[in-house]
């Protein structure tokens, strides 16, 4: 009697633990979600100026705010009047913080610098054309001579239409990510587009034509190409591809969205050969017989009846291959060059948005907006790594009830 | 063109295709293993990096990396399993399998950078734990989670349901069933799952860039919370940052081999297993 409780008990609890287990699998799905997006989203909001930081202009100007680009074009010193920000005509005399030493002496300032404010607010007030960009620390309060200029926020505009990715400018950083997204498809779509034709063909070739003698030795082949590790791809990319490409072109560097482009066709194609072969194998004998039956050849019966029933499977591999170049984040970041700039050709360097979390986030302080953007970018890969998995999801679905009418 | 031509030249085709596929493979794995041949010796594998990692070995990256093995599947494996134990054999309700199936799944093809950047946010900020091997595992872990339910769900299910009927028909327990008939029978298919999950968790970088991974450390790790060099990202630095690029290749192309060499051991010893116990089955 007590020993069938005790048994009892037991299957309750152990199946507890199962379904506690299930429940811990959720919840770390929703911890990354949420984390994520938490990091990401603090974003927006933050002031455009470095934190800690702020502009002041003499109380004379009319400026009362200065768009990030603005702010860095004049302390670049590609703008140089008040006119071209829609102020007063003027040359600008940008002022850094530094600059007050060398106007004053050590003792000019007093105990512990309490005098470095009241100094400060003395140079803005004898440059009525002053822009400077001081520590909140040692500001001067704002009074009739001194005019702190508005914070503006970063906005979700400035971060997806931005053209401009400088995450370290001082005043202020510029974080335009359509650099790294233009970068980051133009790789991946350029690496499916190389991926499609083999993967497919070999996808054919496994299903339709190979005997089983060949596929014992395709299969674990294709399977070694999907476990070899990004690293020893990005590797293998730097000591082959790049030389390779350099020489071939005559380009002053090979590291290029071609040859990342390459790479990223190489580790595509396992995904694209499994997902396709797949979708091939599901189509049912009876089709093909009935092909063969009506006089077709092999060839036409492939052709005619085979891949176009499994379209919407093949569909899926391509979304998905294209999912997995888009995620690559170490290949890439070693034969793709990194520079964040505008992509103008397939033989410039390129940076991609997994490469660029993966190359910036050590040297982005943990309360910054730099490692706030960088999260965001994080977001936009998990978004859009989603939405690929969900398609591929309906796609073959669709596929499938489609099969079963 | 008569068909008949027109098939002999996509069938053709598809052969030179799948050549050219094979071609790829052998060219990489060709050039990993002749050029890392030369580097290979006992010492490489069993002493440190020394002089800017120009000379000496790898051993601290090796250990790292099998510390950081062992730790993520000492979370991941018990927990993956006994996940998809619960939604093949026990959960009733349909709505939430199909949660955990849309959520690992869905986690599945999140890039390994992202689990980076969770890792980073929640072990090593919040919960405080640093670069270490802690951190490192359990995002390591967090990001081979879905492979292992996935291959321990495919086991469960290609195991008979006449096998669950007639135990549950003989009188033993639900638990019973799964422990004595269901798990014996699934094993062999969820070790291979195992040994592939390996595989791909030793050649990992970008988990741990941020989670556990160091650039050069004289002594080996002591505990779970300290950082640990490891053979993916050692390669990357050979590769990419060394301070001597020229004199460190030998270097970075035994530890390329060193890496692709799990790799195929662990895709070899799959294969092993999935053939033994298949002739097995067999001859019931």
């Amino acid at each position: 009697m007590l020993a069938k409780r005790c048994n009892k008990l037991r299957e309750r609890i152990v199946e507890r633990i199962f379904s506690v287990s299930g429940a811990i699998t959720t919840i770390a799905i929703v911890l990354i979600v949420v984390f994520l997006f938490r990091e990401g989203f603090g974003l927006f909001g933050s002031s455009t100026i470095e934190n800690g930081y702020s502009l002041f202009v003499n109380a004379k100007n009319d400026i009362s705010s200065l768009s990030p680009t603005d702010t860095k074009r004049i302390f670049d010193g590609e703008i140089t009047d008040w006119r071209d920000v829609g102020g007063k005509a003027g040359e600008i005399k940008v002022f850094r913080f530094d600059e007050i030493f060398n106007l004053y002496s050590e003792d000019a300032f007093g105990d512990n610098y309490a005098l470095l404010p009241d100094k400060l607010a003395e140079v803005i007030d004898n440059n009525p054309t002053i822009i400077a960009f001081l520590p909140d620390k040692y500001a001067p309060k704002p009074s009739s001579v001194v005019k702190r200029l508005t914070d503006r926020r970063i906005t979700a505009a400035d971060f997806v239409l931005g053209t401009q990715w400088l995450p370290t400018a001082t005043p202020s950083p510029l974080y335009g990510m359509l650099p790294l997204i233009l970068g980051t498809l133009l790789v991946s779509l350029f690496a499916v587009i190389l991926a499609l034709p083999l993967g497919l063909g070999v996808a054919v070739y496994l299903s339709e034509l190979s005997d089983n003698r060949i596929r014992r030795i395709m299969k674990p082949a294709v399977e070694l190409l999907a476990g070899i590790p990004s690293v020893v791809y990005g590797f293998f990319g730097l000591a082959v591809l790049v030389p390779l490409v350099q020489r071939t072109f005559a380009l002053p560097v090979g590291e290029t969205a071609f040859s990342a482009g390459i790479v990223l066709a190489i580790m595509a194609l396992p995904t694209i050969i499994s997902v396709a072969e797949d979708a091939l194998r599901s189509i049912s004998p009876a089709m093909r017989e009935a092909s063969l039956a009506l006089g077709a050849t092999k060839w036409q019966t492939i052709y005619r009846v085979v891949i176009p029933c499994a379209k919407s499977g093949l569909l899926a591999a391509i979304v998905l291959g294209i999912g997995r170049a888009v995620g690559e984040t170490m290949a890439v970041l070693m034969v793709s060059g990194n520079a964040a700039v505008m992509p103008h050709s397939l033989f410039e360097s390129v940076r991609t948005i997994p490469a660029t979390i993966a190359a910036e986030l050590g040297e982005a302080p943990s309360d910054g907006t730099h490692y706030q953007a960088l999260f965001m970018l994080g977001c936009i890969l998990f978004i859009f790594t989603s939405i690929v998995s969900i398609a591929a999801e309906i796609i073959t679905k669709k596929h499938h009830t489609s099969k079963e009418l | 063109m008569n068909r008949k031509s027109k098939q002999t030249i996509a069938f053709g085709a598809f052969r030179l295709l799948s050549l050219a596929v094979m071609g790829i493979l052998l060219w990489i794995l060709g050039f990993i293993i002749y050029n890392g041949a030369g580097a290979m010796s006992i010492e490489f594998l069993t002493t440190s990096p020394k002089d800017n990692m120009t000379e000496g070995g790898i051993f601290p990256a090796i250990v790292g990396t099998f510390y950081l093995v062992v730790c993520s599947m000492a979370f991941a494996f018990p927990l993956g399993v006994m996940s998809a134990i619960y939604i093949t054999e026990y959960a009733s309700n349909a709505t939430i399998v199909r949660i955990i199936r849309i959520m690992t799944n869905n986690l599945g093809g999140v890039p390994s950078i992202v689990f980076g950047l969770f890792g980073m946010s929640l072990f090593v900020n919040t919960f405080g734990f640093g670069d270490s091997i802690l951190a490192g595992s359990l995002t390591l872990g967090l990001l081979i989670l879905p492979l292992v339910i996935r291959t321990t769900e495919e086991a469960l299910k290609a195991v008979p349901d006449a096998y669950r009927s007639g135990s549950l028909a003989l009188g033993a327990t639900k638990l019973q069933t799964v422990r004595r008939i269901v798990m014996p029978a699934a094993m062999p298919n969820i070790i291979t799952g195992l040994i592939l999950s390996i595989g791909r968790i030793s050649g990992e970088t970008a988990p741990i860039l941020f989670t556990a991974a160091a650039y050069f450390l004289p002594q080996l790790p002591h505990s779970i919370f300290d950082q640990v060099m490891a053979l993916p990202y050692h390669l990357y630095v050979l590769a990419t940052s060394g301070t001597d690029i020229e004199a460190s290749e030998g270097a970075a192309y035994g530890t390329a081999l060193v890496l692709v060499g799990i790799v195929l051991l662990m895709n070899a010893f799959a294969g092993v297993i999935r053939r033994y116990f298949n002739n097995k089955m067999k001859t019931y």
